[in-house]
C-alpha cells in the first residue's frame, strides 16, 4: 500500500473515531450527577420561570441529540462554547493555557526520551552493578505516582533549597522564566515514564543482543560500539516507538495532577477546576483535545513504524 | 605455512564436568577443503567458532589455534579485529538469523570494511557488487532488505560478505542445513568454485558425512569434543577405522544402495555433566569390550596410510571386517 493512501485512510479512520469519542465525551457529562442549570444558579433557589429562562438561554431544554449536534457543529467552526464558570469563550480559555501545558509536556517528553533511552541503554550494555542500580532506580520511579513526586520535589528543591519556584508557570515573564518555573513540574511528570521507558528499552536491547546477527557482526570485526548502535539499539527501536502513544497519553493525564500540585495555569489545572465546578463545555473541549492528541501521536507512530522496521507493512503492527 | 593449525585445543565451560572440546588437533592448508563432521553437540561448531574466538561466556581454553601463523587465543583486540576482517571469515548456518533484517543487503556486505576504515564507502560498494556477481546475484540487491530475499539467496549474500576482506580461511558452519535441497547443492558448488578461484582454505562443518566426503580433501570426525577419526576423504569413506564413522555412514541415505534400511545409532551422545572414562563412544558401540570403558584409546595410523588415523582400540578389527564385506 502506498504511503499517501495509507495516511489518508488513517486520517479518515481518525475522524470517525474522534466523532465517536466526541459522542461519549458529550454524553458522559450528562450521565454525571448534577446539572448545569443548578450550577449556574450557584445553589440559589430559583423560580420555575427563571429556571426555564436559563435552560432556554443555554439550550438545555432541547433533546439530547439536538444539543449534541449543535455542539458538534460549533466545534467544527472552532467554537467550543462559553465556559459556565469563567463566563468567557472556552477557546479563549484554552488558547491562553494550552502553550503552558504543551511546554510542560514537551519538557517532560524530552526528559523521558533522553533519560529513559540512556538509562535503558546503559542498563542493557553495561550489566552488573550499573544494571542493578538502574533497575532499583526505575522501580522507584515506576512506583511513584506523579503527584507524590510533585510534593517531594516541591518540598525539597523549592521549599528546602529554594532552587526553583514552588508554584506558578512564570508565563508572562518570558520563556526563561517559564522554563525555570516548569522544571520541577516537568521532572515530576517525567519520573514514572523515565522508569517505564528505561525498562522497555533495556528489555528490547537485551533481546536484540541475543540475536545471531549480533554474533555475526562480531565475527566480522565490526567494532562493539557500532554493534550496539547499529544492531542492538536499532533493532530495539521498534518496541520503543510503540510505547510513544502510551507515553504521550500518560503525560496528558498526569499533567492534570502535576499542574494542580504546582498551580501551573495550563489546561490540566483547568480540567481539574472545570470538572469540580461542572463547567461542561470546558471539560468537553479539553477531553477532545487530549483524545485528538493521543490519536495524532498513534497515527505518527503507525506511519513511522515501517521506516523503523522494513518487515512491517503499512497498516499492520506485526512483522511479516 | 598452514592456513589453520589447531593443536591440543581444550575448552571448558562453567557447569560442565568435562571439557567440551578435549584435545582437538586439526589443520587446513591453503586452498584445501577440510570437512569437520559430527552430530549435534559434538563440538564441531564450537571448534569452528573458536577459530574466530567467538567463545561462549566463561569459556576457558588451552592449546593453540593458529591462523596464518598467529595464535588466535592470545591475540589482543587489534590483532583479533585484523583476523576477523582480513584473515578468516565465517559463513553461518541460518542466513535469515545471521543478517540483521532491519538493514539493507548493501549495508550488511560493506559495514565491516567501512567501519574499520579498510575501504571507503565507494570502494566497499564496488567490491560488494563484484562479489554479488561472483556468487551469482545482481547488483540491485544492494538496496533490498533481507526479508525480500529467499534463504538460498541470503546464504549467497552471506558468502559474498565473508569474501569481502579476501580471507585466507573460510569457515562454513553447516552452511546448507537451513536451506532446501536445491539451494543446498548450489551453495556447495558455489563454495567449491570460490575456494578454487580465491585460493582460500575452507573448513566445512557439517553433520552430513556423505556431503563431507563428496566435497572435501580430508575429513575430521568428531565425537564428544574429540577427533575420533581423520584422513583423506576417500579412505575414510571406503575404509572407516572408527565404529562411530561406520555408524554415521550407515545412517546416511545413499543413492547407490537404495534397498537397505537406514540404521540409526542407538543411545545419546554423552552428557556434559558427566565425566568420561575410556572411549566416549563405548556405551553406544557394538564392538565395545572391557578395555574401551577403562582406557581412552590413542590415535593410531592405518597400516600404510599415516594420514588416516583413528582413536579406537578395535580400529584394525573394524578395517578387516570392512575388507571382508
Amino acid at each position: 500500500m502506498n504511503f499517501l493512501r495509507f495516511a489518508v485512510r488513517r486520517l479518515l479512520e481518525m475522524a470517525v473515531t474522534l466523532l465517536g469519542a466526541s459522542f461519549v465525551v458529550f454524553g458522559a457529562m450528562y450521565l454525571a450527577p448534577g446539572n448545569p442549570a443548578s450550577f449556574l444558579l450557584g445553589g440559589r433557589s430559583a423560580s420555575p420561570a427563571a429556571l426555564e429562562a436559563i435552560e432556554k438561554q443555554y439550550h438545555l431544554d432541547d433533546p439530547f441529540i439536538v444539543q449534541y449536534w449543535r455542539w458538534l457543529g460549533n466545534i467544527a467552526h472552532g467554537d467550543f462554547g462559553r465556559s459556565l464558570e469563567y463566563r468567557t469563550d472556552v477557546s479563549d480559555l484554552l488558547s491562553s493555557r494550552l502553550p503552558t501545558t504543551l511546554l510542560l509536556v514537551g519538557m517532560a517528553l524530552v526528559i523521558v526520551v533522553a533519560l529513559g533511552l540512556a538509562l535503558g541503554w546503559l542498563s542493557a550494555v553495561r550489566g552488573g552493578a550499573v544494571d542493578s542500580g538502574i533497575l532499583v532506580g526505575t522501580t522507584f520511579a515506576v512506583g511513584t505516582p506523579s503527584f507524590v513526586a510533585a510534593i517531594l520535589l516541591q518540598g525539597f528543591f523549592a521549599v528546602e533549597l529554594g532552587w526553583f519556584p514552588s508554584s506558578g508557570s512564570g508565563s508572562g515573564d518570558g520563556l526563561g522564566a517559564m522554563l525555570w518555573h516548569l522544571t520541577l513540574p516537568a521532572i515530576a511528570l517525567a519520573l514514572y515514564l523515565v522508569g517505564l521507558l528505561a525498562r522497555v528499552t533495556r528489555s528490547a536491547m537485551l533481546e536484540a543482543l541475543e540475536g545471531e546477527h549480533v554474533t555475526v557482526a562480531r565475527s566480522r570485526g565490526v567494532p562493539e560500539r557500532h554493534i550496539i548502535s547499529r544492531h542492538v539499539f536499532r533493532n530495539a527501536l521498534g518496541a520503543v516507538l510503540t510505547t510513544a502513544g502510551l507515553i504521550v497519553s500518560t503525560l496528558m493525564v498526569c499533567t492534570v495532577l502535576v499542574e494542580s500540585a504546582f498551580s501551573v495555569g495550563g489546561i490540566g489545572q483547568l480540567l481539574e477546576l472545570a470538572s469540580t465546578t461542572k463547567d461542561f463545555p470546558t471539560v468537553q473541549a479539553i477531553c477532545l483535545i487530549i483524545i485528538g492528541l493521543f490519536m495524532t501521536v498513534n497515527l505518527i507512530v503507525d506511519l513511522l513504524l515501517p521506516l523503523v522496521d522494513p518487515r512491517i507493512k503499512l497498516g499492520t503492527r506485526a512483522a511479516s | 605455512m598452514t592456513t589453520l593449525d589447531i593443536r591440543g585445543l581444550r575448552l571448558r565451560l562453567p557447569g560442565a564436568a568435562r571439557p567440551v572440546l578435549d584435545g582437538v588437533d586439526l589443520s587446513v592448508d591453503a586452498s584445501e577443503t577440510v570437512a569437520l563432521v559430527g552430530e549435534s553437540g559434538s563440538g564441531k561448531s564450537l571448534t569452528s567458532r573458536t577459530v574466530l574466538r567467538l567463545l561462549p561466556k566463561g569459556a576457558a581454553t588451552e592449546g593453540r589455534v593458529e591462523v596464518a601463523g598467529d595464535d588466535v587465543l592470545t591475540m589482543n583486540a587489534k590483532q583479533l579485529r585484523k583476523l576477523r576482517t582480513q584473515t578468516a571469515a565465517m559463513v553461518f548456518q541460518d542466513p535469515r538469523a545471521a543478517i540483521n533484517p532491519l538493514r539493507r543487503i548493501g549495508d550488511f556486505l560493506t559495514e565491516s570494511a567501512r567501519l574499520n576504515k579498510l575501504m571507503t564507502a565507494a570502494e566497499a560498494d564496488t567490491r560488494a557488487v563484484e562479489l554479488l556477481d561472483a556468487v551469482g546475484l545482481s547488483a540491485d540487491l544492494m538496496r533490498r532488505y533481507p526479508g525480500q530475499l529467499s534463504g538460498g539467496m541470503l546464504q549467497r549474500v552471506m558468502i559474498a560478505a565473508a569474501l569481502m576482506g579476501d580471507p585466507r580461511l573460510l569457515l562454513a558452519d553447516e552452511p546448507t542445513t537451513a536451506l532446501d535441497v536445491t539451494s543446498q547443492a548450489e551453495v556447495v558448488t558455489l563454495l567449491a568454485d570460490l575456494r578454487e578461484r580465491f585460493g582460500t582454505g575452507l573448513l566445512f562443518v557439517t553433520h552430513d558425512l556423505g556431503l563431507a566426503a563428496a566435497i572435501s580433501d580430508r575429513v575430521y570426525v568428531m565425537y564428544a569434543g574429540r577427533i575420533v577419526e581423520t584422513g583423506p576423504s576417500e579412505s575414510i569413506f571406503a575404509r572407516p577405522r572408527h565404529p562411530y564413522t561406520r555408524a554415521l555412514l550407515a545412517s546416511t541415505p545413499s543413492l547407490d544402495t537404495p534397498q537397505g534400511r537406514l540404521t540409526a545409532i542407538d543411545g545419546q551422545p554423552p552428557d556434559l555433566r558427566q565425566e568420561l572414562h575410556g572411549c566416549p563412544f563405548a556405551p553406544r558401540c557394538p564392538l565395545a569390550t572391557e578395555v574401551c570403558t577403562t582406557e581412552a584409546p590413542q590415535s593410531t595410523s592405518a597400516p600404510g596410510e599415516p594420514a588416516h588415523t583413528a582413536a579406537c582400540h578395535h580400529a584394525d578389527r573394524l578395517a578387516r571386517e570392512a575388507a571382508d564385506v
